[in-house]
C-alpha cells in the first residue's frame, strides 16, 4: 500500500511545477523515437508470426468439415483484435521499452544526474518522466494498429501459401460480421497498457537506490510490475467494456 | 552568504548530524572537511535541498530556503550551481550540450547567445574546442571541469562542490582547486566544498568547518589547522605523513 501512495504521489508530481512547452515538445518527440520508432521491428516481427502460428493452429483445430474456413480468418481477426496485439505486445513493450526506460532513470539517480537536474531547481520527475509517458500514449496504439495489420497479413500468407484457407475466404472471414467496437477496444486497451507501462517503469527507474546491481533490480521488478499490471487491467477492462 | 543553522539529520536510528550551525561567506571557498562517513555529503545536499533536515534552516543571503514553498526554493535553487563527486553529466549529451542545458532550461538566450556563453565558460575551464567530445570520451579531470562549467554558466551565486578531486591525481586536483579559487573570487559567489584532501584544505581553505561523527567541532582557516588543539581535528590533519613531518619540523 506504502508503494501505492508512492506512485500516486509520483503522478502528481509529474504536472506540477513544470518547464516550458517548448521543452517538453523537444523530449517528447525524442523519446517518441526512442519508444516507438525503435521498436517497430520488433513488434512487426512477433505481429507477422503471431497471425501466422494464429491461422495454422485455428485450422489445426477446425476438423469438422460442417465449420466453413472462413470461420479461421474470423477467429484470427478478433483473437488479434481483441487479445493477442493490444495484450501480448504490451508484454513484449513491458520488456523492451519498460526495461529501458527504467534503467535509464536508474542509471541518471545513482550517478546523480538527476539530483543535478534537482539542485538547477527543475522538477527532475517531470522533465524526465511526463515526456515518456506521453511518447508512450502517443506511440503504443500506433503499434498496436501496425501489429494487428501485419498480425492479419502474417495469417493471410501463412493460410493461402499451405493451402489451408483460400485467399477469397480470408478476406470474406475477415469482414464477416464485424464490430467496429473490437477496434476501439484494442485502443482503449492500447492507451491503457501505455500507460501503465511507461509510468510503472519510470516509477521503479526514478526512485532506484544503491549501484549497478539495484538498476538491474529495478528493471526487472519494472518488467513484472508492468505485465501484472496490464493483465489485471486486461481482464478488468474486458470485464467492463464487453 | 550562506548561514546554517542547527542542521540535524537522521536516517533510521543513525544520527548522521547534530546541529550544526555555521556561516560561509561569499567570495572565498568554504570547507567542509572530515574522514569518510562523518556526514560531509550530507550537510552538503541538506543545505542545497536535496535532503530534508529533520531539524534546523538554511538561509541563502538572508532568504529562508528550508521551509520555502517550491517556486521559493526554484527562486533560490536557480542561482544554484553543483559539481558532484562523479561530474553528473548527462551520458546522452556531448560537452557543449551538457554545459549549455541549465541555459536551454532556464533562460530565454537565443541560441547564438547561449552559444558564446558556452564557450566562454568552455575556455574559462581551460575546455575550448572540446564541445562535441561525449563524457565516455573524456577523464575525469575533464569531467570536472565541465561539471564546473555548467555550474556557471548560469551565473550562479552559489558553487557547490561535493568532493571535486575525488579520482584525480595530484596535479589535477591542484588544478581543479585552483580553479574553483579563482571563480569562487573572480564572480564573488558563495562556494561551499566538501572534501577530505589536504591538498585542497591547505590550498584554498580560507573558511574551514570540521565535522567529526555528525557533529562541528572545529571552524577555522588554513593558517590555523596546526595549533587547533583539539584531538580529533588533530588526528585527521596529521594522519597524513607528509603533514607529520610538517608538524614535527
Amino acid at each position: 500500500m506504502e508503494t501505492l501512495g508512492k506512485y500516486f504521489i509520483f503522478l502528481g508530481t509529474l504536472v506540477v511545477n513544470r518547464e516550458s512547452f517548448r521543452t517538453y515538445f523537444n523530449l517528447t518527440m525524442e523519446e517518441c523515437i526512442k519508444i516507438g520508432i525503435n521498436s517497430i521491428f520488433l513488434v512487426s516481427l512477433v505481429s507477422f508470426f503471431i497471425g501466422a502460428v494464429t491461422t495454422i493452429q485455428t485450422a489445426y483445430n477446425l476438423v469438422s468439415p460442417l465449420i466453413p474456413d472462413y470461420v479461421i480468418s474470423l477467429v484470427v481477426r478478433d483473437m488479434t483484435l481483441l487479445e493477442l496485439s493490444p495484450t501480448i505486445i504490451a508484454v513484449i513493450y513491458a520488456g523492451k521499452v519498460g526495461s529501458s526506460l527504467s534503467s535509464g532513470l536508474g542509471t541518471m539517480r545513482i550517478s546523480e544526474q538527476i539530483d543535478a537536474l534537482e539542485v538547477m531547481g527543475i522538477n527532475s520527475a517531470s522533465y524526465l518522466v511526463l515526456p515518456k509517458i506521453v511518447a508512450s500514449l502517443m506511440m503504443y496504439p500506433l503499434l498496436v494498429i501496425l501489429s494487428a495489420l501485419l498480425s492479419l497479413f502474417g495469417g493471410y500468407l501463412a493460410g493461402t501459401l499451405t493451402g489451408v484457407i483460400t485467399p477469397y475466404e480470408y478476406v470474406y472471414g475477415i469482414r464477416f460480421e464485424f464490430n467496429e467496437f473490437t477496434v476501439t477496444f484494442a485502443l482503449i486497451k492500447s492507451f491503457v497498457f501505455a500507460f501503465l507501462v511507461a509510468s510503472i517503469s519510470c516509477f521503479k527507474g526514478f526512485y532506484t537506490r544503491g549501484g549497478a546491481l539495484e538498476v538491474g533490480q529495478a528493471s526487472t521488478a519494472a518488467v513484472t510490475q508492468s505485465v501484472i499490471a496490464v493483465l489485471t487491467a486486461d481482464y478488468l477492462l474486458a470485464q467492463l467494456l464487453l | 552568504m550562506i548561514e546554517i543553522e542547527n542542521i540535524s539529520k537522521s536516517f533510521g536510528d543513525k544520527e548522521v548530524l547534530k546541529g550544526i550551525s555555521a556561516k560561509f561567506e561569499k567570495g572565498k571557498p568554504n570547507l567542509i572537511i572530515g574522514s569518510s562517513g562523518t556526514g560531509k555529503s550530507v550537510l552538503l545536499k541538506c543545505i542545497v535541498g536535496l535532503i530534508p533536515p529533520d531539524t534546523g534552516s538554511v538561509e541563502y543571503d538572508g532568504v529562508e530556503f528550508t521551509h520555502a514553498n517550491r517556486d521559493q526554493k526554484t527562486e533560490i535553487r536557480r542561482q544554484i550551481g553543483m559539481l558532484f563527486q562523479g561530474g553528473a553529466l548527462f551520458d546522452s549529451k556531448n560537452v557543449e550540450e551538457n554545459v549549455m542545458f541549465p541555459l536551454n532550461v532556464l533562460t530565454k538566450m537565443s541560441p547564438a547567445e547561449k552559444l558564446d556563453r558556452v564557450n566562454f565558460c568552455l575556455e574559462r575551464v581551460g575546455l575550448e574546442g572540446q564541445n562535441l567530445k561525449m563524457p565516455s570520451e573524456i577523464s575525469g579531470g575533464m569531467k570536472k571541469r565541465v561539471g564546473i562549467a555548467r555550474a556557471i554558466v548560469n551565473s550562479s551565486n552559489y558553487l557547490f562542490c561535493d568532493e571535486p578531486n575525488s579520482g584525480l591525481d595530484p596535479q589535477t586536483s591542484i588544478l581543479i582547486d585552483d580553479l574553483i579559487m579563482e571563480i569562487t573570487e573572480e564572480y564573488d559567489i558563495t562556494t561551499i566544498v566538501v572534501t577530505h584532501d589536504m591538498n585542497s584544505v591547505l590550498g584554498i581553505g580560507e573558511n574551514i568547518v570540521f565535522l567529526y561523527q555528525g557533529t562541528k567541532v572545529w571552524e577555522g582557516n588554513k593558517n590555523e589547522i596546526m595549533h587547533s588543539g583539539i584531538k580529533e581535528f588533530d588526528d585527521f590533519v596529521f594522519a597524513n605523513k607528509v603533514m607529520q613531518k610538517l608538524k614535527n619540523r
